[in-house]
């Protein structure tokens, strides 16, 4: 089903009791809506029904190696930037059987692949929907679609939110994914703060999400509403203050392996695969056999898995990347160069997360801009291996 | 958003093992076991030389192994040495066992673009197994090809796989065949060292020469710049690489080797490909 261009509907504005009206025929249609909602000190996402489950009044603070929530002064209920969490959570699950099958000398019998849930996310960021379509490259634009993602992925609602208040970690502009919601969304709100209680700018991006907004009690935006939406979009742009330069990065990256950069990083990086678990685009997977006790019983696993683990790249010899340094290039330079020749896109969103959650605060944009900086240094001593 | 599905999906859920019944098992060597499978229900697409599949032991786990015999009818041979958990448990399967079989996947060997010119076949240990495909096609078509000659290596004579074969492919004098080890017995006739060395004796003519190579990464190297110095180019120069393969269709990130996926872009490269990529430590 394509959709319409968004230029073809008008916006509307939806005040905050009518945002709760969306949850509710969200559920009415049977659908879970997942959206953020603080725990643990941290926004992260989850079911949810009641606006007031929103995180109301909270923002962010980060930077590399830091997250904290903080009080905003005022209680916008989407004031915050991006959490540990992100969609893939729920698209691609940590933990998801590929199938199941009982065998036997007769044959093997396969069950059918398991009903997905029918999601509504609520609350996704521009660069939580460049990441997803870059999920899509890698998952479903393939000869080989995993069909369980396909499935979870069509039946999703996208029910985008504008940034308002971008972290410092944040730098999706340089890598054109954000602030701006732009395309991928069923609907695009901006929160508009008001004293009186913040109400919603409404763009509808799909025929989907203009069903949905009919059964609404909106009205027709009026000038100001666009004026006060505009103001929260570019004062959002304004407000990013990291960048990547991406262009002919992944050059420089490849030109530059045996950088002694690559060495320095690597006295910091813990492998800890922080990094790895909190990025929207990290695909790495294992593929198992998950324990039985039926001899008769076979199941296999579908987990996260890191590039940062030894026995990412084992084999029965050994491991290919033994060291850190070779760990946390692999990490990198398939972020921003290898992604491009596998996948025809860039591995990397800009969302910040890896910055923030790096327990010893490694950023991305950092090693990247120091590697171009000093582009053609080679490790010295020449070959020597730890 | 809507989501594309591209035109051309396959069918059946790639990850999904297609039920295999073991009807014939060979010993080759004390850990070295050759699997004929034949389909229980529907079979996979016939495989070319080159391919692998993925094998399922079920409750212990999967692995890529090449098509190591594709035979008329539906039946394919696997031949498997037995290193860890899964390839234990595949060479213990006695007839009448069921596995899985996903596949084929990846590259062929490109038989076909050798044809008219000479071929040297080039294998190192049970890396003779995904080439024996290969050589039974240039038999078969033994008229397609000018010279063909086939190298083999092993550590010591008891770990040459396809012993008898190899034998008989060298009685037949329709093809050169070579073989050495690294540490031989009394009773070897061939020749004893490692494989490159081998070359030196070979006559190359290297504006129609392809050469496919399998073995263990070092020898890769070691032969394929033995045979680049004769001054076979590089992108004739074919080699089937190996790295921690789990899905077998590019989605579980392990068998990256820089730009490329083992699985989906190989395993049999162009030496010009992945030449580069293996000079890279740890890439
Ligand atoms: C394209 C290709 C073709 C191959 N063809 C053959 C063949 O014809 N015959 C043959 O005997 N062997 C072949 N191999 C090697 C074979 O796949 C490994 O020996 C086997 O995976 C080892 O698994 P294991 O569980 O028995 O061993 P273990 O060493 O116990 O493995 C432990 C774990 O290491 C990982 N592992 C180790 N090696 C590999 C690997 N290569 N791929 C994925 N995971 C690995 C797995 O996660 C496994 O669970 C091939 C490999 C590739 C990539
Ligand atoms: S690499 Fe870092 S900044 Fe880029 S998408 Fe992943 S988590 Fe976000
Ligand atoms: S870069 Fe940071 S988050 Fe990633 S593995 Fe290293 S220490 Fe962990």
């Amino acid at each position: 089903m394509a959709p319409s261009a968004p230029t073809d509907y008008h916006p509307v504005v939806l005040d905050r009791p009518g945002l709760q009206s969306l949850i509710d025929a969200l559920v009415t249609d049977g659908r879970r809506v997942i959206g953020p909602t603080v725990r643990d000190g941290a926004v992260v996402y989850d079911e949810i029904t009641q606006i007031g489950e929103l995180p109301g009044g909270w923002g962010d603070d980060q930077g590399p190696g830091r997250y904290r929530l903080r009080r905003r002064d005022d209680d916008l209920l989407f004031g915050y930037a991006v959490g540990p969490d992100s969609w893939k959570r729920f698209l691609f699950p940590p933990v998801s059987t590929t199938w199941r099958a009982e065998v036997s000398r007769e044959g093997v019998e396969v069950a059918p692949p398991a009903e997905v849930p029918r999601y509504a996310f609520l609350g996704v960021r521009a660069c939580e929907l460049a990441a997803i379509a870059v999920q899509d490259r890698v998952l479903v634009q393939t000869n080989y679609p995993d069909r369980d993602y396909a499935a979870r992925r069509e039946q999703a609602l996208f029910i985008a939110v504008n940034c308002s208040s971008p972290a410092t970690t944040c730098f999706c502009p340089s890598m054109g994914t954000g602030p701006r919601v732009g395309s991928g969304h069923d609907l695009a709100l901006t929160e508009i703060p008001d004293p009186a209680g913040s109400r919603f700018l409404v763009e509808i991006g799909s025929e989907r999400g203009a069903a949905i907004a009919a059964r609404l009690a909106t009205r027709e935006a009026a000038p100001a509403d666009r004026e006060a939406a505009a103001a929260v979009w570019s004062g959002a742009a304004a407000a990013v203050s990291r960048a990547l330069q991406a262009d002919g990065l992944k050059d420089v990256l490849v030109h530059n392996l045996e950088h002694p950069r690559w060495d320095t990083v690597a006295s910091r990086c813990l492998a800890c695969a922080n990094c790895t678990m909190v990025c929207p685009t990290c695909f790495c997977a294992d593929f198992r056999e998950a324990a039985s006790l039926s001899p008769d019983h076979a199941e296999q696993h579908r987990t996260w898995a890191t590039c940062f683990s030894v026995d990412h790249s084992q084999l029965h010899g050994g491991s290919m990347r033994w060291t850190t340094r070779s760990r946390y290039r692999q990490w990198m330079t398939h972020k921003l160069a290898t992604w491009h020749d596998q996948f025809g896109t860039s591995g990397c969103v800009g969302c910040g997360r890896c910055i923030a959650w790096c327990p010893v605060g490694i950023d991305i944009t950092e090693e990247a801009a120091t590697i171009r900086a000093t582009d053609g240094l080679t490790r010295l001593p020449a070959g020597a291996t730890p | 958003m809507a989501l594309a599905l591209p035109a051309d999906v396959r069918p059946a859920d790639a990850m999904v093992p297609v039920p295999y019944r073991v009807v014939g098992r060979a010993r080759e060597t004390a850990d070295t076991v050759t699997l004929s499978l034949e389909p229980v229900g529907s079979p996979i697409v016939t495989p070319a030389p080159g391919q692998f599949n993925m094998l399922y032991a079920f409750g212990v786990g999967e692995v890529p192994i090449s098509i190591s015999g594709i035979d008329a009818g539906q039946r394919v041979r696997h031949t498997v040495r037995a290193v860890g958990a899964v390839s234990q448990e595949l060479c213990a399967a006695e007839a009448g066992a069921m596995v899985g079989v996903r596949g084929p996947f990846g590259t062929d060997w490109g038989i076909d673009s050798a044809a008219g010119g000479d071929v040297i076949v080039i294998a190192g240990g049970i890396g003779l197994a995904p080439l024996r495909p290969v050589v039974h096609e240039l038999l078969r078509n033994r008229r397609r090809f000018r010279r063909v000659t086939v190298l083999v290596g092993a550590r010591s004579p008891e770990e040459l796989v396809f012993r008898g074969e190899v034998a008989s492919w060298q009685a037949s004098a329709r093809i050169t065949v070579r073989t050495t080890v690294d540490y031989a017995t009394a009773a070897w006739k061939g020749d004893v060292g490692v494989v490159p060395t081998l070359i030196e004796r070979v006559t190359i003519d290297p504006e129609v020469t392809t050469v496919m190579i399998c073995g263990p990464e070092v020898m890769l190297r070691f032969t394929a710049a033995e045979v680049l110095g004769r001054g076979v180019a590089a992108e004739r120069v074919r080699v089937s690489m190996e790295r921690n393969v789990q899905c077998g269709v590019g989605r579980c990130g392990h068998c990256q080797l820089g730009p490329v996926l083992i699985c989906l872009h190989g395993p049999v490269f162009p030496w010009s490909r992945v030449g580069p990529l293996l000079a890279r430590r740890e890439l």
